[in-house]
């Protein structure tokens, strides 16, 4: 098989990080250590070019590359640009936070832009074999950065649990591939079920549920999300929100290429399922996020909860709507974390407990209201994107007939008003306490909440930018 | 019974008794031994399966499972080794700093 | 001409803008101007597209799009503005009282430190409730809906420093979105059955179907009602708006009376022709809007507070509305709404005229009525402009509740006896507690020294007053009985028979009024009375609203914190903020019970994985 520009082509995004990365590791040994952001802003041009990159391949056609292995359709080329925006954000917001804290490293960098090219391979994977590469190429990095930090005990605690419960969800996932394998003889994800009298061996439906185990444990959908709030809590904030958003889009896109790009015809099998899950996760993630007094850990949860209402554009089989929720709650996710790593960036212990916060928006009004617009596009209060997205979700599901879980939708989102709200209420309505040092300033970090403020407005008041962007979905054959 | 079954079932047996050493051993080290034990498991299954179909992919997909399991071991033995240094124990029912 | 039409809804963002980048600089009196300036602007703009609707012979709509918005699929909306006869007189109500209030609120909120942030607010309120009624489509309506909501939210806890004023901000945010719950179903399954959200389109297939929606007309305007409860504070969600009253008095009388609690009403009149397809939802609103006249009628007459009184009464009269949709007499709905708003507001801002002049000392509670009396000598035009606001509450000939109350009684006469029964129980009882507060307030001699030492409120804020009692006065002749000017205004949108005054009605009611009012002076004669009569038995009942709050936390609250107290020893969890903040809590409770599997332990998130797994793969393999 010869290699052609087309191939190239198809992964275009995932190519250039990777050799960017790679590129990244020897440039750092010649920057003296002292000049480490240095490091970073070449990071951040690297994932910049490779936005771009992505951006002007998003008008292609769909066509398959690699004999087959990849697949380019705009919905994974918009993912390469929304991940690789992500990253770019998340590295304006460590370059503050990450000196204060003497992680500014180059490896932190690196790795994470490692971590990045592996999701720009999810995004494309029309193959199981290429699924679990990207994943586990997005997965190692990871493990270090929640580690990074060391040697903080919490950092080192939330590596270690999640590289040991990420392990584990690696060999289902492994295990499942291998008996989707054995059933079908083919490890495309077009052809799999396609095989005669294959669809209902139960050889393969146990692979399946398998791989559903393995992604559902990255997008930390219930029950196989208890590693995620303990990882995110010990996690450096800058890390966690990155693995909040970027890592939570890859899972998405990894669930997207499986359900909505490839097993065609097995629909009827796994909407129930995926159904059921998107309740659970919804109903749990919000339950667990009232009781929460840690900013950080409530978000945590918090970003479970979405995973739920993302579910539900899944189970409804809605590619456009999974997508356009998850951009929202990125941009959203961001800057709530902007936020955090302000208050967390001053010297000593990090702030986390919501009392922290109290006073917050008469301080500094504009950290304030970040904080407040990023609670209240969780909420989904219109003219945030936080409305748009979930509207779209529930209005897919009904249109498939599962009203169930619209309801249940909009009633547990009616109920995480509480605990987002407590938190609006702590910044504006409390007077200040003595303890809670102020924010550091920094320019990047600035930006970055701009970023996403403007993105959740924007895409709050103009959605159709975007959904002319993702186009009509994923196409789920083979051209 | 022929063989390839023989053997499937072998593999799953293989990947139940990692799946319960995870739950059972106290210690990182052992835990992340028996998720190596349910990765070959999986490599057992491709060859079997490679076998079955009289192709070549299953058996190319053992090296890259191969790959990423020592990429995993690389990454996993330091984050032990590290809290290690900070601990002074690799039990993970010590590691419960972090939970509610 | 699109930004013609957008521009009422421009201006005060305008403001906001203006007053958030250069506030600092404008000073008090310049931000309060400035903000006050761009509402009137906003009326000027809302009065120049009715007179191009009046002009119109046939009142055709002005309709524009300016801005298109989600373009998914079969999901076409757009931020489309329609201004018609409906929406035009709402717009007036919304930037005419706001203009008022506005001016009112630079006297009223001299002196705060946050009155920049207090105008900046209030703008947004109007943005919010324009967006909400010019919207042309139920989406853009929600948006606005959302908005006021937000708004409310925001001013409530305007003096965040008590904890209290936040508490009652969260309560009414998180009751509202009970409500919107219902909203959002409801407007979900408009899409599924007409799919498009467009009021046009919407209410042309309503049309043409006709009875063949009946099931699906049943389902949705059971939620759309949800909905309604919850914005316009009708049984079982009205809990919010008495707590309401914590925010400042303008904001009482602009969001909490005059103008974002009609919301409900006015999604009603707007989706009236689906009502009509759904006989049985007519019949529940009729009966929940008349219960919640009668419960909320009696709870004002044992209330201590200025303001609780007339916040108790604001749910009455909204429930007068509200049943007189569910009568079929949406004209007569909205013609009370437009009365209610002007005497409404008036009394509000008299109230609050009250409280500024009682605000001397300290240790004395300005809006506390066993604390005043005597004023009507020291508040002159204050107490004139009460006492018109109060006559025209209770329905006396000729200032404009009477009107516009007979309507619905009339209404409610011809179609439903029981609700005609509470209906006119509670016209009585209206006319009880106005009484009572007229004598509490102004008359007699002052019970304190605030009292005593109260002066009139400058010019700034008593002549919004003058403005306000001229409508509440002359309001009734925009609908006098027998197809006054409203109802033909409305004849494009609501084809209504108008009913002729019934003499022998009205005089019974008007002569009843008046026997309550004396009565009420009878009674009060002696001021003590009030402060006795609330402190057991029946009064106290009442004065705690018919103990509904109590109910909740009875019938709600308890079990949960009993059942989950149970749990949380089971799976020993320490708990976190022992602040119980009602309903709320029950959830908090429940929270304990999903953390109480967040052990920590990788193992045994090991077990829940492996279990998943488990149940993941049987499912598939067995269940399928």
């Amino acid at each position: 098989m010869m290699i052609n520009s087309t191939d190239v082509v198809a992964v275009l995004p995932f190519i250039s990080v990777a050799l960017g990365s790679v590129g990244l590791l020897i440039a750092d040994l010649l920057i003296p250590a002292e000049r480490r952001h240095v490091t970073a802003w070449l990071a951040a041009a690297l994932l910049l070019t490779a936005a771009v990159i992505a951006l002007s391949l998003l008008g292609s056609p769909t066509f398959e590359a690699f004999g087959g292995m990849v697949i380019s359709d705009p919905t994974a080329f918009f993912l390469d640009t929304l991940i690789c925006t992500i990253g770019l954000v998340t590295i304006l917001l460590t370059l503050r936070y990450n000196q204060v804290r003497g992680i500014l490293r180059g490896e932190f960098y690196i790795l994470l832009a490692l971590s990045i090219s592996g999701m720009t391979l999810v995004t494309h994977a029309n193959n199981l074999l290429i699924l679990l590469l990207g994943i586990e190429l997005l997965s190692i990095p990871l493990y270090v950065l929640c580690g990074i930090a060391r040697p903080r005990l919490e950092s080192e605690e939330s590596a270690l649990k999640y590289f040991l419960t990420g392990a584990f969800a690696s060999g289902f996932l492994v295990y499942g591939i291998a008996l989707t394998y054995g059933a079908s003889g083919t490890l495309s994800l077009q052809t799999a079920p396609a095989a005669p009298n294959v669809s209902g061996d139960p050889l393969l439906l146990i692979g399946i549920g398998l791989i559903l185990v393995g992604l559902g444990f990255k997008v930390a959908a219930v029950p196989f999300h208890l590693w995620a709030p303990d990882t995110y809590e010990g996690a450096p904030t800058t890390v966690t929100a990155f693995m909040a958003t970027a890592t939570k889009v890859a899972g998405f896109a990894a669930l997207l290429r499986v359900l909505h790009g490839g097993l065609p015809g097995m629909e009827s099998t796994w909407q129930p399922l995926v159904a059921i899950i998107a309740a659970a996760t919804m109903i749990v993630g919000n339950l667990a996020a009232l009781a929460q007094q840690n900013l950080k850990r409530m978000l945590a949860y918090s970003s479970i909860a979405h995973a739920g209402y993302a579910l539900v554009g899944v189970a409804a089989h809605d590619t456009t709507s999974v997508v356009f929720y998850l951009t929202g709650y990125a941009f959203t996710t961001l800057a709530a974390f902007a936020v955090i790593t302000a208050i967390g960036s001053s010297e000593g212990e990090e702030m986390q407990f919501l009392e922290a916060y109290s006073g917050l928006g008469r301080q500094k009004p504009l950290l304030g209201a970040v904080l407040a617009i990023a609670m209240f596009s969780l909420i989904g209060i219109p003219p945030t994107v936080g409305f748009i997205g979930k509207y779209f979700v529930f209005q897919a599901a009904v249109a498939k007939g599962l009203v169930w879980l619209a309801v249940l939708g909009v009633l547990t989102s009616a109920m995480a008003a509480y605990y987002y709200l407590r938190v609006v209420m702590v910044a504006f309505i409390r007077e200040g306490s003595a303890a809670a040092p102020l924010p550091t300033p920094s320019a990047p970090r600035n930006l970055a909440a701009a970023i996403s403020v403007a993105a959740v407005f924007v895409l709050g008041v103009v959605p159709a930018l975007l959904l002319s962007m993702i186009g009509n979905g994923m196409l789920s054959t083979t051209p | 019974m022929d063989a390839t079954s023989f053997v499937t079932f072998l593999s799953a047996a293989l990947f139940v008794i990692g799946a319960l050493g995870v739950l059972l051993r106290r210690s990182a080290l052992l835990i992340f031994m028996s998720v190596e034990l349910m990765l070959n498991a999986a490599n057992l299954a491709f060859v079997t399966f490679a076998h079955r179909w009289g192709q070549l992919d299953g058996q190319v997909t053992v090296f890259f499972i191969m790959t990423i399991a020592a990429a995993e071991v690389a990454v996993g033995l330091a984050l032990i080794v590290t809290i290690f240094r900070t601990k002074r124990s690799t039990s993970v029912d010590e590691l419960a700093q972090l939970r509610g | 001409m699109e930004l013609f039409v957008a521009s009422p809804i421009l201006f005060p963002l305008l403001g906001i803008l203006l007053n958030v980048l250069i506030g600092k600089k404008l000073g008090e009196r310049g931000v309060g101007w400035l903000a006050s300036t761009v509402v009137v602007a906003s009326f000027a703009v809302s009065l120049a597209l009715f007179a191009q609707v009046a002009g119109d012979s046939e009142h055709a709509a002005v309709h524009v799009k300016v801005l298109p918005w989600i373009s998914a699929g079969p999901l076409q909306v757009s931020w489309g503005l329609l201004v018609d006869p409906l929406s035009s007189v709402m717009m007036l109500i919304v930037t005419g009282i706001g203009a008022l209030i506005h001016i009112y609120s630079i006297g009223y909120m001299h002196g705060d430190p946050h009155f920049q942030r207090f105008f900046v607010y209030l703008n947004l309120f109007i943005a919010s409730m324009l967006t909400l009624v010019m919207a042309d489509n139920f989406l853009v309506l929600f948006v606005g809906w959302e908005l006021v909501g937000l708004c409310s939210y925001l001013l409530i806890g305007f003096w965040f420093t008590e904890l209290k004023n936040a508490a009652a901000g969260r309560k009414a945010f998180v009751v509202n979105r009970i409500g919107d719950v219902g909203f959002v179903l409801g407007i979900l399954a408009i899409f599924v059955t007409f799919g498009s959200l467009d009021f046009a389109e919407v209410f042309k297939a309503v049309k043409a179907q006709g009875g063949a929606l009946a099931a699906a007309a049943g389902v949705i305007t059971l939620l759309l009602f949800i909905g309604a409860t919850g914005k316009s504070a009708q049984i079982p969600l009205f809990v919010w708006l008495p707590d309401a009253m914590a925010g400042p008095t303008p904001v009482s009388a602009l969001i909490h009376a005059a103008t974002m609690v009609t919301a409900g009403i006015y999604m009603m009149t707007r989706a009236h022709a689906l009502f009509e397809l759904a006989p049985f939802t007519q019949q529940i609103v009729a009966l929940v809007g008349a219960l919640t006249a009668l419960v909320a009628g009696t709870s004002a007459l044992r209330q201590l507070d200025i303001k609780r009184v007339l916040a108790y009464s604001t749910v009455s009269q909204l429930g007068f509305m509200v049943a007189a949709a569910g009568l079929g007499a949406y004209v007569a709905s909205m013609f009370h709404l437009l009365t209610h708003a002007f005497f409404k507001a008036l009394l509000f801002l008299a109230a609050g005229s009250v409280i500024h002049g009682m605000g001397h000392d300290r240790h004395t509670d300005p809006q506390d009525m066993r604390n005043m009396g005597g004023l009507a000598r020291r508040m002159p035009v204050t107490f004139a402009a009460f006492v018109i606001g109060g006559l025209a509450l209770a329905g006396v000939p000729p200032l404009s509740g009477f009107f516009s109350k007979d309507e619905i009684l009339l209404a409610a006469f011809t179609h439903q006896p029981l609700t005609f029964l509470l209906l006119g129980a509670t016209a009585i009882v209206t006319a009880l507690y106005v009484g009572r507060q007229l004598i509490l307030v102004f008359l007699g001699e002052p019970r304190t020294a605030s009292a005593a030492h109260a002066h009139e409120s400058p010019a700034v804020m008593t002549a919004p007053l003058i403005a306000l009692a001229v409508g509440a006065v002359l309001g009734g002749a925009l609908n006098l009985p027998g197809g006054g000017w409203l109802h033909h205004w409305l004849e494009p949108l609501i084809a209504e028979q108008a009913k002729p005054l019934n003499l022998p009605l009205a005089a019974f009611f008007t002569a009843l009024s008046v026997l309550a009012l004396a009565v009420a002076g009878w009674m009060y004669r002696r001021p003590e009375r009030a402060a006795r009569e609330v402190a057991r038995g029946v009064g106290l009942f009442l004065a705690r609203a018919w103990r509904i709050d109590d109910a909740y936390a009875q019938v709600v609250v308890k079990p949960f914190y009993f059942i989950s107290t149970v749990c949380a020893q089971v799976v020993d969890v320490g708990l976190v903020d022992g602040a119980v903040n009602g309903v709320g809590d029950v959830f908090r409770r429940l929270a304990q019970l999903v953390r109480g599997l967040q052990t920590g332990l990788v193992r045994n998130y090991g077990l829940v994985m492996l279990l998943g797994a488990v149940l993941v793969t049987a499912y598939f393999v067995v269940v399928r």
